[in-house]
């Protein structure tokens, strides 16, 4: 059923197709090609939410974008629930479900509104005067009671069911908005042969035109005139975007574009995205955005009912709408008596339209003086009567003298207009002051960009057509196309001129004025920021949030200023305007994120064993983007259990080890022993074919970087490894010295992580197991000595084999093409059968280097560590003429006494393990703050030494040996023993078996 | 997003470049011979500057070189780029 307050005929709604939906519960009907907030003022609702500070009764202000107050949650479901949106720009659709924000229990009452009489108690900055004593009370108290009474709408509680896309394009020029300007703008750059991209918010293009009944163009009414232009710019191949937000711009000509693509369907015809983001990258870009009216500041400006005159104007043409029964029309621009006379044709009784001016001479307001409204200039509103909706305005001579009430239901205000330099601003354009519109215009582009139209201070339909016209010939020529002639349109339309208003009314009465609707910042409350000592747009924007909510001060930026530049006694060209911030409406994170979320969030990396491993039941864990087995439990073992089983295994028989998540660089070239000689501490020049070292890489600032085993496989080639996570960075240091350092040097360095898979045998059996496997390659302790590497066969497979231990064990490191490491892995766990191998993973493979106080950069390394600190001493080669970091092992600081050394600590009972980041002291009787000495890096239980065991960085931690320490804990304090940073097999016996 | 003037392959968006910091920071050819407070200098002194200021990109995601480029750190507009070795082009004469 139709709503009481829809107008017979007219407007861009569908009758044929009605649309029911529900707000708050209940059920309504519309059209389509209505919005939400057209289909709930054709029932006369317009109370929409409660205020973000007072829980005031809000209702709609706006027809658009700028709309602050009419913020409602839209979805059936919790998976397709959006907070937030603005009713005003919601395309209505069949079984839509929206409700109200921010009251409790219901829209028209609401506990909150206690807020609106205590309102003396909350001024701008309250919560900085008033909730400051007692400190405990902030997290307890203040902050979540403030927080569940202030606030906008929730988040869903379902994840997200839609989906989203990413688009890119280029394009000669991108015009912005689909206004007249606009139109204008593309077809001139389209009729240039630019290739064009035209984006627009709305689902419908034309902008103002949409709502212009009266205008003639060409001989054509408006609408008539849109249509046959979309055709044409079609014709010419223009990509042409609706429901296309551009809410950023970005450098060098990129622009975001938020499109909704499915949002405006119900859900279940959701066959297609529901938001596409879009990352145009253009030559040229016409920005056509558009202006947006001013409210005027008086005394209870805000109640449901009051609304922006132009914006009635458009849900009376475009929506056939009647916002009111009788209205008052309060201006201080020409522009409104041409919504007040658009309002009595779509039967809107208008009781007074009351203009701040004295003068008011113009054709429009002419014509409604034809019309036989009763204008009463020099008039303002002293305040307004109503509760849930407006009922009466006071209107007041400006010269003073006796107020009128007026009943109403109505109230259409206009402060003129503020062209949206959003964007422009955004691409750090520089504004003027013109003060013949009063209001900032685009100056000085910072990119390729050429407003046109109202956002340049432009209004009157002609004027617009013909600088859109010019802007998008201008655009195509500096694209580098030849512009076309076009003759201008031949317009006929009435237009509103002059300054718009700025500031609060004169002869305010009683009763709050609101400045910035969504955050609820009054006239009083800018005054009382200058008042406290406020003098920077800037601070005083802080201090008040004005201009801070998410429509980004569309409608209040200019009375905010108007009236801190009258409290300053400054013209407000010399207050500055604050800075304008992407997004210029609010974007969903969904459409930001697009297909990078769940699985594709971040890539996975997994090993080529790791299929093996999930058959075995691995626990994983995370380092970096790989996977990796943690451990393999048997049964019910915990972590615990599995990983002292490993320990033993690995200890007494045989263990295979995933370790293919090493980095691995190959480095190739006549210089590649020179270039490895300057890069590392330790020295490769005379490291042998056939040879491995353990390399310690430094940054230039003398700390270590990363570490690994180097093999030499030939004169000029070796194969580097690195640590998993380390692998890009020392790729990156590797090639910067070499590019731009050393450019003489002959080497060449390849990523060869993906391509070699690594299996680690270690173990007292590791040869046995091993030896029957190897085709070619005699892996005899004498032929193959702890720290040598072979090429050749190993059960088929291309292998580097590696003799190398990081368990202290007997052991290799098979390297073999990662497609064929699965195959070779089976085999040689079948072959370990026989000597008892077990599967070991990254948690034991801890254990068991800590055994040994091998360090993991990142671990007992935290980017201040020397290679001395750490007990590498004896890898720096001192007697190279430099390498990377060797300068800088001379500074003062890396060489005073006093610094953190790698130590092993030993708890006094043996079956504690320490807390890995535990601090140490030497007196845990001191006062607090404590003198902390230093920190526990890794601690485990050794299963195979049968107690805890420690490794840490403690202040002159070597010469601390044999003393008592202290490690405080919350509920005790830990003594533990200072020893050797090696706890098993120190003379290194094992590994060389 | 950044357009970034590659000198090898052209204009590439920034999301396949790292930056590298400031250009022309030379490292000594014999760093022994350098006193503490040169070096000191050398590790951790830059310039920061406002207006154009000569910095090291690297085109990770493409050819991998890294290069210099000019950009007004105002504006963030790109004034030129130059392969490792040539002399800053505003500087050249």
């Amino acid at each position: 059923m139709s709503g009481a307050f829809r107008v017979g005929t007219g407007g861009r709604i569908d009758r044929s197709r009605p649309l029911h939906f529900t707000f708050d519960g209940r059920g309504y009907t519309g059209f389509a090609g209505d919005t939400l907030a057209s289909a709930l003022l054709s029932h006369g609702q317009h109370l929409i939410g409660r205020s973000f500070k007072y829980h005031r009764p809000r209702g709609i202000l706006s027809a658009g974008a700028e709309e602050p107050n009419a913020l409602v949650g839209v979805g059936a479901d919790e998976a397709h629930y959006t907070p937030n949106l603005r009713a005003t720009q919601v395309e209505l659709y069949e079984g839509l479900v929206a409700e109200s924000q921010n009251r409790f229990p219901s829209l028209t009452f609401d506990v909150g509104e206690i807020n609106n009489l205590v309102s003396p108690l909350l001024p701008a900055g309250f919560y900085y005067k008033t909730f400051m004593w007692p400190a405990s009370f902030w997290k307890k108290v203040y902050e979540p009671t403030i927080r569940k009474a202030a606030g906008l709408g929730r988040a869903p509680r379902e994840a997200d069911a839609d989906f989203y896309a990413r688009s890119y394009a280029h394009c000669d020029v991108l015009v912005v908005g689909a206004g007249p300007a606009g139109l204008a703008a593309a077809l001139a750059a389209a009729a240039s042969g630019a290739r064009v991209i035209l984006c627009d918010e709305q689902a419908e293009l034309g902008g103002s035109l949409l709502a212009d009944t009266a205008a003639l163009i060409d001989g054509k009414p408006a609408n008539e005139w849109v249509a046959a232009m979309l055709a044409d710019l079609q014709s010419r191949d223009v990509k042409i975007l609706s429901r296309a937000t551009a809410f950023g711009y970005f450098p060098h000509n990129m622009v975001g574009i938020a499109e909704r693509v499915t949002h405006h369907l119900p859900a279940s015809l959701r066959d297609q995205p529901r938001e596409r983001l879009w990352e145009v990258r253009a030559g040229q870009i016409v920005l056509a955005t558009g202006a947006h009216e001013r409210p005027l500041v008086f005394p209870g400006n805000d109640r449901p009912g009051i609304m922006l005159a132009d914006s009635a104007r458009q849900f009376a043409n475009r929506y056939a709408v009647r916002p009111g029964s009788t209205a008052i029309v309060f201006t201080a621009h020409d522009s409104a008596y041409g919504a007040a006379l658009d309002l009595a044709q779509a039967g809107v009784r208008i009781a007074a339209i009351a203009d701040l001016r004295e003068t008011v001479e113009g054709p429009l307001p002419s014509r409604a003086r034809r019309a036989g409204l009763r204008v009463l200039t020099g008039t303002t509103i002293a305040r307004t009567g109503g509760q849930l909706r407006v009922s009466s305005a006071a209107l007041q001579p400006v010269a003073g003298g006796t107020t009128e009430d007026v009943p109403c239901d109505f109230v259409a205000m206009s402060g003129g207009f503020t062209p949206s330099v959003h964007l422009f601003s955004q691409s750090l354009g520089k504004l003027r002051f013109d003060d013949a519109i009063n209001a900032f215009v685009p100056d000085t582009p910072a990119e390729a960009s050429h407003s046109a139209g109202a956002c340049t201070g432009i209004f009157g339909l002609a004027a617009v057509l013909a600088d859109g016209a010019g802007k998008g010939a201008l655009a195509a020529s500096r694209a580098g196309f030849t512009p076309a002639a076009l003759r201008d349109s031949v317009v006929v339309a009435e237009d509103g001129a002059g300054p718009a208003y700025a500031g609060a009314t004169p002869l305010p009465g009683r009763g709050k004025a609101f400045v910035d609707f969504q955050n609820d910042v009054t006239s009083k409350d800018i005054g009382l920021a200058v008042q406290e000592g406020f003098r920077s747009i800037e601070h005083i924007k802080r201090y008040t949030t004005t201009g801070m909510a998410t429509d980004q001060g569309k409608t209040s930026n200019m009375n905010a200023l108007g009236i801190a530049a009258e409290k300053l006694g400054k013209p407000v060209q010399e207050i500055g305007l604050t800075t304008f911030r992407m997004p210029y409406t609010p974007v969903s994170f969904g459409v930001l994120a697009g297909a990078s979320r769940g699985a594709l969030f971040d890539p996975v990396r997994t090993t080529p064993a790791h299929d093996w491993a999930v058959a075995r039941d691995a626990v994983f864990e995370d380092v970096g983007q790989w996977k990796r087995a943690r451990y393999f439990p048997l049964g019910n073992e915990t972590m615990h259990q599995a990983v002292a089983r490993e320990c033993l295994a690995v200890r007494r028989a045989a263990g295979i080890f995933d370790a293919s998540t090493l980095g691995k660089i190959e480095v190739v070239g006549p210089d590649a022993a020179e270039f490895l000689n300057r890069i590392y501490t330790n020295s490769f020049t005379k490291l042998a074919p056939g040879r491995l070292r353990y390399g310690v890489m430094l940054r230039e600032d003398g700390f270590v970087l990363d570490d690994g085993v180097v093999g030499r496989l030939a004169n000029d080639r070796f194969h580097v490894t690195t640590t998993t996570g380390g692998a890009p960075r020392v790729l990156a240091m590797m090639e910067d010295y070499l590019q731009t350092e050393w450019p003489d040097l002959n080497v060449w360095l390849t990523s060869i992580t993906d391509q070699w898979g690594t299996i680690a045998v270690q173990g007292p059996g590791a040869r046995d197991i091993l030896a029957p496997l190897a085709e070619n390659i005699d892996i005899s302790a004498a032929a193959m000595p702890h720290m040598s590497v072979r090429t050749g066969l190993i059960s088929g497979v291309k292998t580097r084999l590696f003799r190398v231990s990081f368990t202290g064990e007997l052991g290799y490191e098979i390297n073999v093409p990662a497609g064929e490491m699965p195959r070779l892995w089976e085999a040689v766990f079948a072959a370990g059968q026989a000597h008892e191998i077990v599967a070991y993973g990254t948690e034991t493979m801890h254990v068991l280097r800590a055994e040994k106080g091998y360090i993991i950069v990142g671990q007992e390394t935290d980017g201040t560590a020397t290679p001395d600190d750490v007990g590498l001493g004896w890898a720096v080669g001192h007697k190279k003429p430099d390498f990377v970091g060797k300068r800088s092992l001379s500074r003062s600081a890396l060489v005073a006494p006093g610094r953190k050394q790698l130590i092993g600590l030993l708890t006094e009972d043996p079956t504690i393990v320490l807390e890995e980041g535990a601090h140490i002291v030497a007196d845990p009787a001191q006062k607090i703050p404590m003198t902390m000495l230093g920190h526990v890096t890794s601690s485990y239980h050794s299963a195979v030494l049968g107690h805890s065991i420690a490794l840490a960085m403690v202040a002159g931690g070597r010469d601390r040996i044999g003393q008592t320490l202290y490690v405080p804990m919350p509920d005790r304090v830990i003594a533990v023993r200072v020893v050797s940073s090696v706890f098993y097999d120190p003379e290194g016996e094992r590994l060389n078996g | 997003m950044l357009l970034i003037p590659c000198p090898y392959c052209g204009p590439r968006p920034e999301l396949e470049f790292r930056y590298a910091g400031e250009a022309h920071v030379a490292r000594a050819a014999q760093p022994a011979c350098v006193d503490d407070e040169a070096w000191a200098s050398f590790l951790y002194m830059r310039t920061n500057l406002r207006g154009v200021h000569a910095e090291r990109w690297r085109h990770t995601h493409g050819c991998a070189r890294f290069f210099n480029a000019l950009r007004n750190t105002l504006t963030d507009q790109f004034v030129a780029s130059y392969k490792v070795g040539e002399l800053r082009p505003d500087r050249a004469a």
